[in-house]
């Protein structure tokens, strides 16, 4: 049972360790999806007139939309390098454990998504003119939704991807199931960032239950997934 | 179709009984009988039987067919995933095919749902849509099993399709709990459940009976439409079947037949 565990948590390290290092080659994160983000920022405040204060009070939502509009765009990237070359045969073939791949994707979605979500957080301090007063709260609402947000991700990338129209039916099949993270993600930031009032451990407790109910469907059905995507 | 599977006399399979080409049977046209009738019942003590309610007028009516369709869409949508593990456990055709006719009808009842919310909506709140909890995540719902249909026509490959459409339904039947929770979790302006919601429930007498018998008519009718849908599905697979055996002896007669000689 633990050279078992031992064993996917190495093969998870070695997609996590091969995904990173596409990324960091291609730097399709970096000189596109980040730049990207910053355009979805600057058109936010351009909608919301930022001088009126609604852009202040609705920047947690914009946050996790914005987080979620990336998401989409790497989880497409991250899923897409596989269908080249026979990659997925490769990977098939390669006797790695399908609840290692699906793990170390998940791994290489959140190591993406922090990177985006600190640049993203800046951007926010800086233009949308908002201070960060429940630290602790919006650290743990961050990791728990990035993981969910990673896991859902990994669990729909490959189903999306092969498909006549993957570029369409990834967010068609993404952004309904990821619409209880963005609600508890941007309640949750609410009231760390003193918006509103109330509880929101409640909600980073949510995030964690949809996060863990996500990762163990990814663990169950990866490998017919593999098997047959 | 029939005229797919007319040509199977190019296949080497045998020809396929009369009746596995219609979707109709002794039991689905009792069920369809039943359906109708029931139906026919329904509107007369949705409309003539039962009055006015005292608190909500005229749009209790709209309960008559809000209540039990969103009942057995949820009914549907559970049906789709015990298929899609069943499929995933067994490879079994009938489950792939099973789930996505009840995925397809739940879809459909869904539809139904959210339409006689809104209009139910449009008179007690004064609005086709409000920002409530419950009537959000059942549109979310909606779109998932929208985006469940969508996968399913978008892999033409049965086996892969299977696979793919099973994951999808698996994963939008773990958001119902959080769907029917929703209620709970967050503030609502939804009608707290009007049947179960109690032990005793808030509608009485005729009322009571016609919604009781709404599940009755509406849950004929959804059996008769999963059947047929199953069906329809079912012989569909045939006709792909019998199509590419077509494609086969075609190609076969072709490598027999003597090669033109080019003078």
């Amino acid at each position: 049972m633990m050279a078992d565990a031992r064993a996917v948590a190495g093969d998870a390290l070695l997609i996590a360790g091969k995904d990173l290092r596409l990324e960091a080659r291609t730097r399709v994160a970096t000189n596109h999806v980040l730049p990207f983000v910053g355009a979805v920022v600057m058109i936010f405040a351009f909608a919301l007139d930022p001088d009126t204060g609604v852009l202040r009070r609705a920047t947690a939502g914009l946050f996790w939309v914005t987080v979620l509009f990336a998401a989409v765009l790497l989880i497409q990237r991250s899923f897409a390098v596989e269908q080249a070359d026979g990659v997925s045969d490769s990977l098939r073939l390669s006797g790695l454990r399908p609840a290692g791949i699906f793990l170390g994707k998940v791994l290489s979605l959140i190591a993406e998504l922090v990177g985006i979500e600190i640049v993203l957080i800046g951007a926010v301090i800086v233009l949308y003119g908002v201070h960060l007063k429940g630290a602790l709260l919006l650290l743990v609402t961050t990791l728990a939704a990035t993981v969910a947000i990673a896991a859902v991700g990994s669990v729909y990338g490959p189903l999306a991807t092969g498909l006549r129209a993957s570029e369409t039916a990834l967010p068609l099949l993404l952004l309904p199931v990821l619409a209880p993270v963005l609600l508890a993600a941007t309640r949750a930031f609410e009231i760390a960032l003193g918006d509103t009032a109330g509880g929101g451990w409640p909600w980073a407790g949510m995030l964690g239950i949809v996060a863990a109910v996500y990762l163990t469907l990814g663990l169950a059905v990866w490998g017919p997934l593999l098997e047959e995507t | 179709m029939t005229d797919l599977l007319a040509r199977r006399d190019l296949s080497t399979g045998p020809e396929p009984p009369e009746a596995a080409l219609t979707t109709g049977s002794t039991g689905s046209r009792i069920l369809g009988v039943c359906a109708l009738v029931s139906l026919a019942i329904l509107v007369l003590l949705a409309f003539v039987v039962t009055g006015q309610d005292v608190n909500l007028g005229e749009s209790i009516r709209i309960m008559y067919v809000h209540v039990p369709t969103v009942s057995l869409a949820y009914l549907c949508m559970i049906l789709n995933a015990v298929g899609a593990v069943w499929y995933l456990w067994k490879r079994s055709e009938f489950a792939d095919l099973l789930s996505h006719a009840a995925g397809e009808l739940g879809v459909v009842l869904l539809g139904i749902t959210l339409i006689s919310g809104s209009l139910w909506g449009r008179i007690t709140w004064g609005a086709y849509w409000v920002w409530d909890a419950r009537l959000t995540t059942t549109a979310l719902l909606f779109l998932m099993y929208v985006g469940y249909l969508a996968v399913r026509a978008a892999t033409p490959e049965p086996r892969s399709r299977a696979v793919r459409s099973a994951v999808v339904g698996i994963a939008a039947a773990c958001l119902i709990p959080i769907v029917h929770e929703s209620v709970q979790w967050w503030a609502s302006l939804h009608q707290s459940e009007t049947l179960f919601g109690t032990l005793s429930p808030k509608i009485k007498g005729t009322q009571l009976f016609t919604l009781m018998f709404s599940f009755v008519a509406f849950g004929f009718t959804t059996a008769w439409l999963l059947m047929h849908r199953f069906r329809v599905a079912w012989l569909a697979e045939r006709a792909a079947e019998s199509e590419l055996e077509v494609a086969i002896a075609e190609r076969r007669a072709e490598a027999t037949e003597p090669a033109e000689v080019v003078s």
